[in-house]
């Protein structure tokens, strides 16, 4: 099998819609990740809540992402689209590790900050919004980022669900025309293109709030 | 849960002292830190407590600032209790919104300092104030600036405390507790982490506060001149009991138990 240029250029559009989606998809489930997961960690204090949200965490963190996909997606009502269940199911599952590091970014905070609030009788909204919160955030930065890169590589799964995003593209691609070769390289390619400058932008943040 | 069958306005009145420990007991687990104790501190009083490591000082600081709760006994501050409440006729555990407001009335000054490092210098001393205490923000920042002026750091309130040194973050943390008007200020060891050629910056401060204003203080230091200067009396403890109390003169000029001479000798050494 020889690389055909011709080949390349006509299927670049399909692939870059793929992308697109891919890229949404990531971002979407990233704040998904984000939102549920601090909540999840801060669920976690409230002494009976917290024990049944451990449990469904760990039940998440330890059955497969591509099972839960399609688990989710044949069992979810017909008017709910393929690309909101592949976002919510990667929203939820990260959600069970980013409430992980949220939750060492808390136990971080020394106990010196709980007492000055304490002494300062700081209502709780402060405690946690204005003392805590942004202390053990800060702390998790770069712990969070290298999430949005596991996901961002973990979005080819919801081709399994139809989502019409870059490994979607480029099976359809490879089935239509009996090609598989410039497709998947340029898959391989488009995954390298985002990750490695993210991949940057991460190691920079870590450097900067490393400095606290 | 113990209950007590003191009625209701059987503590200390308006006239009486500011603080009392009533047969306070405080265990970590099978450590017996305080042992049924009891004193009064007077309003304007400032108390000194010495003794070696272990031997309770802190907790008792900590117990007011409640920091941590009694295990058997009741403290009362100005006339209302503070690890208890009334109810019912009867004293019951406090609860958080209960401590809350008697606690206001304290502030405290930590060993470690424990400024915000997410906040600068400002809003360190105005975060209590606003949103604890409910002062508008515009007076707030004016009594920031001039209890940074009374610490000598006038020019560093847009600062962040990472910026500052330990001397420095000490200060701001006194102003922080002084911001909140407490009636009475609790220092622990605050000079105990500071390089020595910072402790006298520090201490000049403290002073100033002592000169200058009626706030009960409850100081536990190693620093024997400061105490001497600075206190009315001094409180000699040894295995969560008080052992020795009296003037400042009295305790380090001429100290009757041979418990403190041994503490003194061996800390003025």
């Amino acid at each position: 099998m020889t690389w055909d240029w011709e080949f390349t250029g006509k299927i670049i559009p399909d692939l870059l819609d793929g992308l697109v989606v891919t890229v949404q998809a990531t971002l979407l489930g990233y704040v998904l990740a984000l939102v549920l997961g601090l909540a999840v960690a801060l669920a976690r204090r409230v002494p009976v809540l917290g024990t049944a949200v451990f449990a469904v965490m760990e039940f998440i963190r330890c059955t497969p992402l591509l099972v839960q996909l399609v688990f989710v997606f044949y069992l979810a009502p017909s008017y709910v689209s393929a690309f909101t269940v592949g976002v919510a199911v990667l929203g939820v599952h990260y959600a069970a590790y980013t409430a992980e590091v949220y939750r060492s970014g808390i136990e971080g905070v020394p106990p010196g900050q709980w007492e000055a609030c304490r002494a300062l009788s700081l209502p709780p909204h402060r405690t946690w919004g204005a003392v805590v919160l942004p202390q053990a955030i800060r702390r998790v930065i770069p712990a969070l980022g290298n999430y949005l890169i596991a996901m961002f590589k973990d979005t080819p799964l919801l081709f399994a669900i139809t989502v019409g995003e870059l490994m979607y593209q480029a099976s359809r691609i490879g089935g239509v025309y009996f090609r598989y070769l410039e497709a998947m390289t340029l898959v391989g390619l488009f995954f390298l293109l985002v990750s490695v400058p993210s991949a940057v932008l991460i190691r920079r943040l870590e450097r900067r709030y490393a400095a606290v | 849960m113990p209950q007590y069958e003191t009625p209701l306005g059987a503590g200390p009145g308006a006239g009486g002292p500011l603080i009392r420990f009533d047969g306070v007991v405080k265990r970590f687990g099978d450590n017996t830190v305080l042992d049924h104790l009891d004193f009064t501190v007077a309003p304007g009083e400032r108390v000194t407590l010495i003794g070696p490591s272990g031997s309770g000082k802190t907790t008792i600081l900590r117990l007011l600032m409640t920091l941590e709760q009694v295990t058997d006994g009741v403290i009362w501050v100005g006339g209302e209790p503070l690890s208890h409440m009334p109810k019912g006729g009867r004293l019951v555990r406090a609860n958080e919104r209960h401590q809350r407001r008697v606690r206001r009335q304290i502030g405290m000054v930590f060993q470690q300092f424990n400024l915000f490092p997410n906040m600068t210098v400002r809003q360190n001393i105005t975060e209590g104030p606003v949103h604890s205490l409910g002062v508008p923000r515009g007076e707030a920042d004016r009594r920031a600036a001039e209890l940074l002026e009374m610490v000598d750091l006038a020019d560093k309130i847009d600062a962040h405390p990472t910026q500052l040194s330990g001397g420095q973050q000490q200060r701001v943390a006194i102003a922080r507790a002084l911001a909140m008007r407490p009636r009475i200020l609790l220092l622990d060891e605050v000079t105990s982490a500071l390089d020595p050629e910072l402790v006298t910056g520090v201490l000049d401060v403290l002073r100033t506060v002592a000169e200058t204003t009626d706030i009960t203080m409850l100081l536990v230091t190693h620093e024997m001149q400061f105490a001497r200067d600075v206190s009315h009396r001094v409180l000699m403890f040894d295995q969560g009991r008080i052992v020795e109390e009296g003037p400042p003169e009295q305790i380090f000029g001429d100290p009757r138990e041979e418990r403190t001479r041994a503490f003194l000798h061996a800390v003025l050494d």
